[in-house]
């Protein structure tokens, strides 16, 4: 068996990728969620807000360096394996994530400091906008990698100039088409994983009853957000849903797994789809529903793949399976809030230790939606980095052999299993640690971290 | 107009302050393993704490900078040190972990003071190979690298690495001289004249080892009336190389990071003029290499306005944490 470079660069990228992707989910919602907690620490004074936050800074602090040093690895990906790619469309991408990292180097970095070591050098509000600004940076990095990647799927505001890809109109690269849904569903699945994170650490502090007064707003002020954010995020998806099949049929088509186009098209539960002969096994099929999900007309019609030559379509078993386990996940989210608030109604919620330990055991759930969605999308528009315009294959770098990239992919896949269980086994020691040790806001207890205040600050 | 030049300004102070920056932090990792005690070590820690991830930003800044202003050299050189590159991101994951993990788990503290000080001392041996394969240059066809991955294992750069280990040795215990007292400040005179040596020696065989590798430089050089003009650069080097010394056998605090600094800019105008106006060497001058004017136009009145910014805060934050380390000022 011949070592091919291209697979190996996209499961390096992939590899690297999926990862990182874990650190934002986290951060980017509890960044949020942080900024609320301090807002409401300010505005009513009480000082179980600033516990809660205080103790959501620590994990805060451990997962945003773990992104840090993952993060720095992506750019160079571009370069390393994807040189053909940078050079065809550096012209448009190049800026975008140049300027996540002017933005969010200008905001997280500069905040973030005052947010972990600053609480008793700067005045309360200095510090609640520090938490604004920390979670608006966040938001800025979101906005312009989403920008980019939305480009790449959706291009607009181009044109072609020696083969690669010219600036025409920067309005429409960065508004490109898909964008104002891929950013507003992306963050609330972020906003979503950090919720269901949120609710497991506050269900085992109610359980271990030592911090039961901390868990317990955890829980209430957590389900009362998500009860907005998951159904505004299977609206937000049916949205996204219709605006892929406006511009990227042929990744609907690979997600449904309908080989054919039709009217009245069937959604298909189950199935096993068969890529070279054309057709799904062992399908389940639910009459109309297909037509009626994708184009909200029970006589929609529905493409199929194989409007596409068979050289330009996604391996549809892996679209075709990630898209049902993340809209499971989603639904089973959707039934676990509904559950809270039932037992919430019902003055249960707190005594129901099963529920309880049902949240517990849920607490990876957004994380394992936001890969599924993530390989939906990312698979579900091959063979094409820039969809319709520049093949995966065309993107690679020439000079690289299948040998080089099996030892760069194997050098990656070693330190992220050493990295990544370490991060997690920290994150869960500062978890076990609960609020306790966090002293109130005046008279000390800065929390531990690499920073002490500087000479000559330290003594109020 | 072109703003090429304005973007050649822009990425060369971009790769400067990392190599000041970074280099002084990478340089106390290297110089960790040495330390006799625990309390040297800490204070070694306690010295970059505040500042090392805000350096490492720049690495970020810089690789990005170039992919925006110089595309097609981003597409041919980071292919070409492909393994050197693999190398010092790995080893800046480990490093930077270690960093943070350090003083929360005392009980592994040895494992992660080595992977601190290791990962160090490989990161910046990769970026001293990147740095030599990329003065030696590539092998090119049209707009793409089209040699080996290996190819960028040479004596030279091997040599370069080797090198930039002793100047951000250099770097590292100058910084140290300036932030710490007593017993460490002392020890880290003794390493800082180590790594001085190291380096003038390194910085002396690069200057002759380069004219040979390639013509065009020893042309740039020695040719009438160039050679006139240009020899201000190695008398300066040899007059900064005299004031460091005499500057630390006076045992004076700040003078010997800065004139260590000066000692860097005056390689870095080195390497500049060999180069100069390639950005690949015998293959794009920056113009060839330049982007769409309108994406550089486009990223340029951003970064002129968020530039300032960053340089503000990155000021402040040096100054609030300004003056000695102490001892009473610890992680915990």
């Amino acid at each position: 068996m011949t070592l091919d470079p291209v697979i190996l660069s996209r499961l390096q990228f992939g590899w690297v990728i999926a990862w990182h992707i874990l650190l934002p989910a986290f951060t980017v919602g509890i960044a949020s969620y942080i900024a609320l907690l301090e807002g409401l620490y300010f505005f009513t004074g009480k000082e179980i807000y600033f516990r809660i936050s205080s103790f959501w800074l620590r994990l805060f602090a451990i997962a945003f360096g773990m992104g840090v040093v993952t993060g720095v690895v992506m750019p160079f990906q571009f370069g390393t394996n994807w040189s053909r790619f940078s050079d065809i469309t550096a012209n448009i991408v190049s800026p975008l994530l140049a300027y996540e990292g002017l933005t969010a180097f200008t905001l997280e970095a500069g905040f973030l400091g005052v947010l972990l070591f600053g609480r008793k050098l700067v005045p309360p509000w200095a510090h609640f906008c520090s938490a604004l600004l920390v979670a608006f940076g966040t938001l800025l990095s979101s906005f312009w990698i989403l920008s980019t990647n939305s480009w790449m799927q959706t291009p607009t505001g181009y044109r072609m100039v020696d083969g690669r890809f010219v600036p025409v109109d920067w309005m429409a690269i960065v508004f490109n088409p898909s964008f104002p849904y891929r950013l507003a569903h992306t963050v609330d699945a972020f906003y979503v994983t950090t919720g269901f994170v949120v609710l497991a650490v506050g269900a085992w502090l109610i359980r271990k009853k030592e911090f039961a007064a901390e868990g317990k707003v955890m829980l209430t002020t957590t389900l009362t957000l998500l009860a907005v954010l998951v159904p505004l995020q299977i609206l937000l998806g049916d949205m996204h849903g219709l605006n892929t099949l406006e511009y990227q049929p042929a990744k609907i088509a690979a997600i449904e797994a309908h080989w054919n186009r039709e009217a009245r098209a069937p959604l298909i539960l189950f199935a096993i789809p068969d890529q070279a002969g054309e057709t799904n096994r062992a399908a389940i099929e639910v009459p109309l529903l297909g037509s009626l999900i994708l184009t909200h007309d029970i006589n929609g019609v529905v493409p199929g793949l194989k409007d596409y030559p068979a050289k330009d379509r996604a391996p549809v078993i892996v679209p075709f399976f990630a898209f049902r386990i993340m809209v499971g996940l989603g639904l089973l989210m959707l039934a676990l809030v509904a559950l809270g608030w039932a037992l919430r109604f019902g003055g249960r919620l707190f005594s129901s230790d099963w529920f309880l330990k049902t949240l517990i055991w849920c607490g990876p759930i957004g994380f394992l939606a936001v890969l599924a969605g993530w390989t939906t999308t990312e698979v579900g528009r091959q063979p094409w980095t820039v969809y319709g315009l520049l093949r995966t294959a065309d993107s690679v770098t020439p000079s690289l052999t299948g040998r080089d990239v099996l030892i760069s992919l194997t050098g990656y896949a070693v330190v992220y299993l050493i990295v990544y269980p370490v991060g997690v086994w920290f994150m869960a020691r500062a978890m076990k640690r609960g609020p306790g040790d966090i002293v109130g806001p005046v008279g000390g207890g800065r929390p531990a971290g690499p920073v002490k205040a500087p000479p000559g600050m330290g003594a109020p | 107009m072109s703003i090429v030049p304005v973007w050649t300004l822009i990425l060369g102070a971009a790769v400067f302050f990392y190599v000041v920056l970074d280099g002084f932090d990478l340089g106390i990792g290297i110089l960790y393993n040495f330390a006799k005690t625990r309390a040297d070590r800490q204070a070694m820690m306690n010295s970059i704490a505040p500042i090392w991830d805000g350096n490492e930003t720049w690495l970020v800044l810089g690789g990005l900078g170039l992919l925006a202003a110089f595309p097609v050299a981003f597409a041919i050189i980071l292919p070409a040190v492909y393994f050197p590159i693999l190398v010092m991101l790995l080893a800046l994951v480990f490093r930077g972990v270690a960093f943070e993990f350090q003083f929360r788990d005392a009980e592994h503290r040895h494992a992660w003071d080595y992977a601190f000080s290791i990962g160090s001392a490989v990161a910046t041996f990769a970026q001293g190979i990147v740095l030599g394969a990329f003065i030696q240059g590539f092998d090119v066809e049209g707009r793409h690298f089209v040699g080996g991955s290996f190819d960028c294992f040479t004596p030279f750069s091997l040599f370069t690495g080797l090198a930039l280990m002793c100047g951000y040795s250099l770097l590292g215990a100058c910084w140290l001289i300036l932030k710490t007292e007593g017993a460490l400040a002392e020890q880290a005179r003794r390493w800082a004249m180590h790594a001085f040596l190291g380096t003038f020696a390194a910085v002396g065989v690069v200057s002759l080892w380069t004219p040979f590798i390639d013509p065009d430089i020893a042309r740039r050089w020695f040719s009438w009336p160039n050679i006139l003009f240009l020899s201000p650069v190695p008398l300066a080097t040899a007059v900064t190389g005299f004031l460091w010394w005499r500057a630390v056998a006076k045992k004076m605090d700040a003078a010997p990071f800065f004139y260590a600094i000066l000692l860097f800019s005056l390689a870095y105008l080195g390497i500049a003029i060999s180069l100069f106006p390639m950005i690949v060497p015998h293959h794009f001058s920056l113009e060839q290499a330049a982007s769409d004017p309108s994406t550089q136009i486009f990223l340029g009145v951003g970064t002129l306005f968020l530039l300032p910014i960053i340089f503000v805060y990155t000021g402040w934050s040096y100054w609030v944490f300004r003056g000695k380390v102490r001892g009473d000022i610890g992680y915990h």
